[in-house]
């Protein structure tokens, strides 16, 4: 009896699930396993678009291209500013929305509204904010008498990197906020007070009680961002198109590249893989950090 | 609702007390304009004049308003299409993302599967992939199947997309569901699929909305499928071809309308955001920090 219960309900489970994993496998799954496959051929202009199988030469024709390196460089140092900053302004902010004021829900709305909104049309706003004649950056600076003349703020390959990663740091530190700010009330209040007690200040509190607590949350909002901004691509695509001069070119603007503008399937797929292994890498160390604080956080309570 | 720094103790402190008068409102205050300046710049921009847009030094007050930019982009582009493109989308893979991923979340939630937990690793991991490693794989299928310029190319891979985090978040909430009137009407003998339309559904709404805002969200601000699967400018989505109304010509760039498409393609999210946001918030936190 108990047997034949079991089973209908592993059949129901599986009823309910199939379709889920299938969409998930199609979308996912195939265009992964297919890239592994594509990246063993040249298919480009010079083949006509026939795949003509090569073994790894594509992989070694990566090894020695500049662009790549450079993109992927320019994707490292866009990744670990971003992420950076937002992780210390979403701290802040989320230690803010925590407190209790007039008005609070109102502000917290506000806060999470960058996070919201369509990322390509936000990067519409930011190049007009970073506009050289103009922009209101430059109209500020302007202004205080910081400048003599408007800065091309996209237009210089330094001052075009600081700028889209302004504009990311922006749209995405709601995301933190976010996160932290369910951290930080889930911290019991007791803790604190027994802190207070013993004569700690508010910075030794945060560093003794809410720093370590709120741990987990910190590893999971990086593993969540750091495997955005290393694929970012409608932000510096529509503000700068990864100039000038390929500054801004990150991992997923050369791959688009590579695939749409030069045809060249076989080494695009290549592109894919590479960048999938080292997304894989990076989430595994990121996974292991993060069941090391949870048991850590654990252990402090 | 705990704070961090309760004021009980705070205020035998003279220095923390002057924190708070001075402190936080300024944090309120910096928080406040870092998240709504750009936007507002954007708005102001979009019903300026064009003498004043491109006034110098920046008009901050203008004496005149304009919805000319607006009356461009319906008049000389199809953006009642773009948009009506993209809510058609953004509806469609919501309903899909929920109707095929709540059941998914309660099999794994209530029905003890084999293998489970490979199939939650999986869909956990599935989330961090970004889309650029994806498109080369999908282009192949979407010529395959021939559905270049159709609203599927996108419905499909926006529900996959968000199947990840409607599976987490329905998950958690039916973990958190009383078994109890679930166990009561298999005892009067109500099959699975009546006891789940009957008795769990309708429990189950708060939950879906609260999910069917966050799909609704990413499948409107997609970017990289809409660009890649349609090219058909009646088929285009708004962030789509928002990012390229200033493509047209690089010497006279059309900052007004650029202005009023961002205000009018983002809208529908600025309200989805005013009226929901607790439920946002909800939604990303169960979303996240369950998995």
């Amino acid at each position: 009896m108990k047997d034949i219960l079991r089973e209908r309900e592993q059949r129901t489970g599986w009823l309910l699930t199939i379709p889920a994993l299938l969409i998930l496998a199609l979308v996912f799954a195939y265009p992964i396993v297919r890239a592994f496959w594509q990246s063993l051929f040249v298919q480009n202009l010079g083949t006509q678009l026939n795949p003509e199988f090569t073994g790894v030469a594509n992989f070694g024709r990566m090894a020695q291209d500049g662009r790549f390196w450079r993109t992927m460089f320019n994707s490292a140092v866009f990744t670990f500013s971003s992420v950076f900053l937002e992780l210390i302004l979403g701290m802040g902010i989320a230690l803010v929305l925590n407190q209790q004021f007039r008005g609070r829900g109102a502000v917290r709305t506000i806060a999470i509204l960058p996070w919201a909104l369509p990322t390509a049309l936000i990067a519409l706003g930011w190049t007009w904010i970073f506009n050289d004649q103009y922009g209101i950056v430059n109209d500020i600076l302007l202004r205080f008498g910081l400048i003599k003349t408007g800065i091309n703020w996209l237009g210089d390959p330094t001052l075009a990197m600081i700028s889209v990663t302004l504009a990311d740091v922006w749209k995405t530190t709601p995301f933190i906020s976010i996160l932290l700010l369910a951290g930080l009330q889930s911290i019991s209040n007791d803790l604190y007070e027994a802190q207070a007690i013993d004569g700690a200040s508010p910075w030794q509190s945060f560093r003794q009680i809410t720093l370590p607590l709120l741990m987990p949350q910190v590893v999971i909002a990086l593993l969540f961002r750091l495997a955005q901004a290393f694929g970012i691509f409608d932000l510096i695509s529509v503000m700068t198109g990864g100039g000038p001069g390929g500054a801004t070119e990150t991992v997923s603007l050369y791959i688009y590249s590579t695939i749409m503008r030069y045809l060249d399937f076989g080494y695009g797929a290549a592109l894919v893989v590479v960048t999938f292994l080292l997304l894989v890498f990076a989430v595994a160390i990121a996974a292991y950090f993060l069941t090391r604080s949870r048991a850590k956080a654990a252990g402090e309570i | 609702m705990t704070t961090v720094f309760p004021d009980a103790i705070i205020s035998k402190k003279p220095r923390a007390k002057i924190g708070r008068k001075i402190v936080l409102p300024m944090a309120i205050a910096l928080t406040v304009i870092f998240c709504l300046a750009p936007i507002l710049w954007q708005l102001l921009t979009s019903v300026k004049l064009n003498a004043d847009i491109a006034a110098i030094p920046n008009v901050y007050f203008p004496t005149r308003y304009t919805l000319d930019h607006y009356r461009e982009l319906f008049q000389r582009r199809p953006f009642l299409n773009y948009i009506l493109n993209s809510a058609i989308v953004s509806f469609a893979s919501t309903l899909l993302a929920l109707g095929v991923g709540a059941p998914a979340a309660y099999a794994l939630a209530r029905l003890r599967l084999q293998g489970e937990r490979w199939i939650l690793a999986a869909v956990l991991i599935v989330t961090l992939f970004p889309p650029i490693l994806l498109f080369l794989g999908l282009l192949e299928v979407v010529r395959y199947l021939q559905l270049g310029n159709n609203y599927l190319a996108l419905i499909i891979p926006y529900t996959a997309i968000n199947l990840p985090l409607t599976i987490l978040v329905m998950r958690s909430f039916f973990q958190q569901l009383p078994k109890d009137l679930e166990d009561a009407a298999k005892v009067d003998g109500y099959s699975t699929p009546r006891m789940l339309l009957e008795i769990v559904l309708p429990m189950t709404i708060p939950a879906l909305v609260t999910t069917g805002i966050l799909t609704f969200i990413s499948a409107w601000n997609e970017f990289i499928f809409a660009l890649t699967f349609i090219t058909r400018e009646d088929m285009k989505t708004v962030p789509v071809a928002g990012a390229q109304l200033g493509g047209a010509s690089p010497f006279e760039i059309p900052y007004g309308p650029l202005a009023a498409a961002t205000v009018l393609g983002t809208i529908p999210l600025v309200l989805l955001v005013l009226f929901f946001q607790r439920r946002i918030v909800q939604g990303l936190t169960a979303g996240a920090v369950k998995g």
